[in-house]
């Protein structure tokens, strides 16, 4: 089925993960987490503590380490092929324009791409009058928007984000987050990220890792994106951030 | 470099020149002055342009042949961890080998023709354009990886779409090389058994004393491989520029 602005409507699927990761011998975490069908999960904390890994063993990239466990989707199908990934760099391949950076997977595959689909998605996220730039003639936002047009491109149920917006200013920030909460509506989505407000703005769960395992942290009631003034959000984000310099002192 | 600078450096490279031949008094038979091997040059043109034709080709078959081996061996190596455990220590195997050292035996096998000198010119750039090449291919950034693989890319597809685009500058580091090799690997093959070619050019006006006409045979030499390491270099920024997005 296809909606208004040209990606089928799927139903995604919660994931859960539950082991023990270690590297060179010793443990690096041993995690127990849910992530919600159709929803913002945020992970924080410190650095090294394995955000980034837990999502890398969800996506089967290698991680450098052994990890015992189970991984599973909630429809007990294989999660194979089923999520879209993007990272804290933009990961455009300079040699190609904006609107061949969106079709890249279909290539990758030996696919045909479908271009009209792919300018549909890049005017959704404002990139029209930019299609058929480099990657070097853009802003970082808008590397970040094109990013994200390519990861609409790819359909995916489910959507791991690895700090995407963390290098952008303020303002890019704030912007980014209400578009990818408008256009990833409905599908199931991770995001590592290190900053609290991120978190209390737009994670319909909040969980907080540290060595000793995954912590739930209570996240603001209403529907993300929120408004970053509002107490609960400000008392959210400001809790977050005591508990995070805790860990870190 | 800019046509001034040239210009300058031919200067005082040509009064250098002139000043040794009054300062050493030699004969015109040892070094003979830039005026005279001007006058051999024009005298002679015909038959060192001739020969300076037959150099060219090889150079440039070789240089042709000896890029698209040494790539397509690349991609290979990057491919297969097999192939690149087993076929990288005896590549560098090979390298202890001195190319030179071969050029008899390629006259022997290939005859006095132009084949044992493409084929030295070959030997000779094979292994940096593959070096270098390769180094490109598998330094494809982690990043990368992570994505096509995401993506449910094949191995081939992003070879073709992320490893060699990305490794193309390296690609032109290698061919920089290569222009520079190229042409020693062909006079040297010309030196040890030719009929034909700059190098051929040389050792038979030097065996007939006519050292302005190999002064000039040199010079036509230096000067085809100056041209080709400028053409080489213009298409390795070309690439280097491609890779990068820029405009």
């Amino acid at each position: 089925m296809a909606n208004g602005i040209g990606w089928r409507v799927t139903s995604s699927p919660g994931i859960s993960l539950h082991g023990q990761h270690r590297i060179n011998g010793s443990v690096l975490f041993d995690a127990d987490l849910c992530l919600p069908g159709g929803m913002w999960t945020c992970l924080l904390g410190k650095s090294g503590v394995g955000k980034s890994t837990i999502l890398r063993l969800i996506l089967g990239l290698q991680t450098g380490g052994n990890f015992h466990g189970t991984i599973a989707a909630t429809d007990r199908v294989p999660l194979d092929g089923r999520i879209s990934y993007m990272a804290q760099s933009d990961l455009l391949l300079p040699w190609l324009t904006v609107l061949q950076n969106t079709v890249i997977g279909a290539k990758l595959r030996g696919e045909v791409a479908d271009t009209v689909r792919a300018k549909e998605l890049l005017h959704r996220v404002g990139l029209t009058d930019h299609i058929d730039k480099t990657p070097t003639a853009l802003s970082g936002g808008m590397r970040q928007r094109a990013a994200l047009a390519r990861t609409l491109m790819e359909d995916r149920p489910v959507v791991f984000l690895d700090e995407p917006f963390s290098a952008l200013d303020a303002s890019t920030r704030a912007d980014m987050q209400e578009l990818a909460t408008e256009v990833l509506v409905g599908k199931t989505i991770l995001l590592v990220t290190h900053d609290p407000s991120e978190a209390a703005r737009i994670g319909d769960q909040i969980l907080v890792m540290s060595p000793e395992g995954v912590q739930h942290w209570p996240a603001p009631g209403n529907t993300i994106p929120r408004d970053l003034n509002e107490p609960s959000v400000i008392d959210c984000q400001t809790r977050l951030l005591e508990h995070l310099r805790g860990h870190q002192a | 470099m800019r046509r001034r600078d040239i210009f300058y450096a031919l200067l005082i490279g040509l009064t250098i020149w002139q000043g040794l031949v009054w300062v050493t008094g030699a004969p015109h038979f040892i070094l003979p002055s830039p005026w005279r091997v001007a006058q051999a040059m024009f005298k002679s043109r015909v038959v060192i342009l001739e020969n300076a034709w037959v150099t060219a080709f090889e150079v440039l078959l070789g240089l042709v042949i000896g890029t698209l081996l040494g790539a397509a061996t690349a991609i290979q190596l990057a491919l297969s961890k097999t192939a690149e455990r087993l076929m990288l220590p005896i590549l560098v195997f090979t390298q202890a080998v001195p190319v030179f050292a071969l050029a008899p035996l390629l006259t022997l096998w290939f005859g006095y023709g132009m084949g044992s000198k493409i084929i030295m010119a070959v030997l000779i750039i094979y292994f940096p354009v593959t070096s270098a090449f390769h180094d490109g291919l598998t330094r494809t950034p982690q990043g990368y990886r992570d994505l096509a693989q995401s993506m449910g890319g094949g191995k081939y597809q992003i070879m073709r779409h992320i490893q060699i685009p990305h490794a193309l500058p390296s690609l032109g580091s290698g061919l920089k090389l290569a222009a520079v090799y190229a042409p020693i690997g062909a006079v040297i093959g010309e030196w040890v058994g030719a009929s034909k070619g700059l190098g051929y050019l040389m050792l038979l006006a030097n065996g007939r004393a006519k050292i302005d006409l190999m002064f000039a045979s040199l010079i036509v030499l230096a000067c085809l491989t100056v041209i080709l390491h400028l053409a080489v270099g213009i298409l390795a920024k070309r690439l280097t520029v491609y890779a990068q997005g820029r405009k």
